[in-house]
C-alpha cells in the first residue's frame, strides 16, 4: 500500500497529465461530423508518431558498442518517421479536397 | 540546465499544437490548418530532441539517426503522395502499424537497462505488448483492405482461443515482472506472442469492420507511445500518446454508432456469423423479378425530374467514376434539376471516405447531404440514382431481424418515386447479403460499369 502511495506522490504530475489529457481527447472529438472521421483518424494517427521521440532518445542514449540496439533503434526511428511524415501528408491530401471552392 | 529548460518549452508548445490541431481537424474550414499546426509541433519536438540532447553522443549515431529520418521522410512522403484516394484507408492502417512497431522496438531495446525497476519494467512490457499487437493487427487490416484476404478467417473456437492467448501473454508478462527476469529470450518470446495475438485478433474480423479495427489499433498505438513517455518522463510523448489514445477510443465508438454495432460485436464476431443471407444462401433467398432499364430511359426520366438524389457507394470509387458523376450533376443542374448527394456515414470504406472522394472532384461541400438530413427528403424526390452502393440502402436493415445488418441506419431511398440502381451485376455487396430493394416495384436496374454508364447518360442528356 505504501508503495502505491509512493508511486502516486512520485509521479503526481504525470498522473494529472494523463487524467486531464483523457478528458481533453474526449472533448476534442466530441462533436465532430461523420464526414471528418477519416481525416481525424488519420491526423490522430500522425500524432501518435510522437513515439519517434522515444526512438531518437534510444539511439542517442545507446551504447555505441551495442550493434543490436543500434540496429533496432535505427529501424524504430525509420518506422516512426514513416508514421509521422506519411500520416501528416496523407491527412493533408484528404483535407486539400475539402477546401472551399471558388 | 538552460538547454533542458528550452527543450521542455518546445515539448510544451508541441503538446499544445497537438491539442489545437486535433480540435481544428474537427471543423471543415480549419481542418487543414489544424493538421499543419500539429505537423509543425511534431517537427519542432523532433528537432529539439536531437539538437538539445545533453550528453556525449558519438557522431556516427547522429548520422544513423539522420539517415533513418531522411529515408523515412522520403518513403513516407512518396507513399502518401502517390496513393490513390480509394486506397487511402489501408495506407492509414500501414502507417499506424509503423508507429506500433516503433513503440515495440523501443521496449525491446530498453528492457535490459531497466530491470530491477518494477514500474519501468511494467511500462516497457506494456509498450511491447500493445505496440506489437498494433503492428501485426494493422498489417492484417492493411492486407484485408487491400483485398489480399478479404474473408474472415477463423480458427475453431477462435474467441476462446484468442482470449486464452491474451491471458497467457498477460500472465507471462506478469511473471517476468514478478521474477525480475532479465532474460532476453523470454522478452522475445513475449514480443512474438504479442505479434501472433495481433494477427489472430484481426483475422476473424470481416473486411467491412476494418475501419473500426484501424481506429481501435490507432488508439492502441497512442497508448504505446504514452507508455514510452511514462518511461522517459517525456511530456510530449505522454500528452500526444494519451490524447490519441483517448480521442481514438471515442472515434472508435462513434464509428460503431454510425454502423449501429457495438465494439464487442465487432471484435467477438456476429457480422457474417449469420451466413444464411450470404453465399451459403440457405436462408431467405430473395425471389422475384428485377426490372432492367436502359440508358435512354434513365436519361429521359432524369431530364424531366425536379429533384434527383445520387447515392454513391464504393463501387463508384472503384470504377473511378467520381468525375463522371460530378459532370452528370452539373449537367442536370444546368437543366434546372435539383441534385444532391446522399452520403451514408460509412459509404466507401471508412466514415467520411466518400466525402473525400467526391471533394477530390470539386463537388461542392454543401451538395453532400448527411443521412439524417437527407432521409426526410426522399419522399419529395423524383429519382434516386444509386451508384455502386448496396448495403447502405438495404431495407433489410429495417425489416429483417435475421439480417446481419439489422438495425443499421440506412438511407431510406425506397421512399422516393423512382429508384435507379447502377451495379455491375447482381452480386451482393460488401456485407455479402441480398438486397430486396432491387426487387422493389419502383426500382429499375441499370447494369454496367459505373463510369461507362454515367458517361453514356451524359452524352444522352446532352442530346436532349
Amino acid at each position: 500500500m505504501t508503495e502505491l502511495i509512493d508511486f502516486i506522490s512520485n509521479n503526481i504530475q504525470m498522473i494529472y497529465i494523463v487524467i486531464l489529457m483523457i478528458f481533453v481527447g474526449v472533448e476534442v472529438i466530441g462533436h465532430v461530423p461523420a464526414v471528418l472521421h477519416t481525416p481525424l483518424m488519420s491526423g490522430a494517427n500522425a500524432i501518435h508518431g510522437v513515439v519517434i521521440i522515444g526512438a531518437i532518445l534510444v539511439m542517442l542514449g545507446a551504447d555505441p558498442e551495442n550493434k543490436l540496439a543500434l540496429a533496432l533503434g535505427f529501424v524504430a526511428v525509420l518506422l516512426g518517421t514513416l508514421n509521422v511524415v506519411g500520416g501528416f501528408v496523407v491527412t493533408d491530401r484528404m483535407l486539400e479536397m475539402f477546401k472551399k471552392k471558388k | 540546465m538552460e538547454y533542458v529548460l528550452s527543450l521542455e518549452i518546445i515539448y510544451l508548445i508541441a503538446s499544445v499544437t497537438y491539442i489545437l490541431g486535433l480540435k481544428m481537424l474537427g471543423h471543415p474550414e480549419t481542418a487543414r490548418r489544424g493538421n499543419l499546426i500539429a505537423a509543425t509541433g511534431m517537427t519542432l519536438a523532433i528537432l529539439g530532441t536531437i539538437f538539445l540532447y545533453e550528453g556525449e553522443v558519438p557522431g556516427f549515431i547522429y548520422i544513423l539517426i539522420a539517415i533513418a529520418i531522411v529515408l523515412g521522410t522520403v518513403l513516407g512522403w512518396l507513399k502518401a503522395k502517390r496513393v490513390q484516394m480509394t486506397k487511402m484507408p489501408e495506407l492509414v492502417s500501414l502507417f499506424n502499424g509503423m508507429g506500433g512497431a516503433s513503440a515495440a522496438l523501443i521496449g525491446l531495446i530498453e528492457f535490459e537497462h531497466y530491470h530491477g525497476n518494477t514500474l519501468s519494467v511494467i511500462t516497457i512490457l506494456g509498450g511491447i505488448i500493445i505496440g506489437s499487437i498494433s503492428f501485426s493487427g494493422s498489417m492484417i487490416a492493411w492486407g484485408k483492405l487491400n483485398g489480399t484476404f478479404n474473408k474472415p478467417l477463423r480458427l475453431p473456437k477462435y474467441n476462446l482461443l484468442n482470449n486464452l492467448i491474451f491471458l497467457g501473454i498477460l500472465a507471462f508478462a506478469g511473471y517476468l515482472v514478478w521474477s525480475h527476469s532479465s532474460s532476453q529470450l523470454f522478452l522475445y518470446i513475449l514480443f512474438f506472442s504479442a505479434l501472433a495475438y495481433g494477427v489472430l485478433f484481426v483475422l476473424p474480423i470481416g473486411g467491412a469492420d476494418m475501419p473500426v479495427v484501424i481506429s481501435l489499433l490507432n488508439s492502441f498505438t497512442g497508448l504505446a507511445a504514452a507508455l514510452g513517455g511514462f518511461l522517459y518522463g517525456n511530456m510530449v510523448m505522454l500528452t500526444g500518446g494519451i490524447l490519441v489514445g483517448s480521442a481514438g477510443t471515442i472515434l472508435t465508438f462513434a464509428m460503431c454508432t454510425a454502423m449501429n454495432r457495438s465494439l464487442v460485436n465487432v471484435i467477438f464476431g456476429g457480422f457474417g456469423d449469420t451466413d444464411s443471407g450470404g453465399d451459403s444462401g440457405s436462408g431467405s433467398k430473395l425471389q422475384g423479378d428485377i426490372k432492367k432499364t436502359t440508358i435512354s430511359d434513365v436519361a429521359i426520366l432524369m431530364n424531366y425530374s425536379k429533384k434527383v438524389i445520387i447515392v454513391p457507394g464504393y463501387g463508384l470509387a472503384v470504377a473511378q467514376a467520381q468525375h463522371a458523376i460530378h459532370e452528370l450533376e452539373q449537367l442536370l443542374e444546368s437543366k434546372g434539376v435539383e441534385v444532391k448527394y446522399a452520403i451514408h456515414p460509412v459509404a466507401g470504406r471508412m466514415p467520411g471516405h466518400m466525402n473525400v472522394l467526391l471533394a477530390e472532384t470539386n463537388v461542392e461541400y454543401n451538395k453532400l447531404a448527411e443521412m439524417e438530413d437527407v432521409n426526410p427528403e426522399f419522399q419529395n424526390t423524383d429519382v434516386v440514382f444509386v451508384v455502386g452502393a448496396n448495403d447502405v440502402v438495404n431495407p433489410a436493415a429495417h425489416n429483417d431481424k435475421s439480417s446481419p445488418i439489422y438495425g443499421m441506419p440506412i438511407l431510406d431511398v425506397e421512399n422516393a418515386k423512382q429508384i435507379i440502381v447502377n451495379k455491375r451485376s447482381m452480386k451482393p455487396g460488401y456485407a455479402g447479403i441480398e438486397n430486396e430493394l432491387f426487387y422493389n416495384q419502383k426500382t429499375s436496374m441499370l447494369f454496367g460499369d459505373a463510369k461507362g454508364v454515367i458517361q453514356k447518360l451524359i452524352t444522352e442528356l446532352k442530346g436532349m
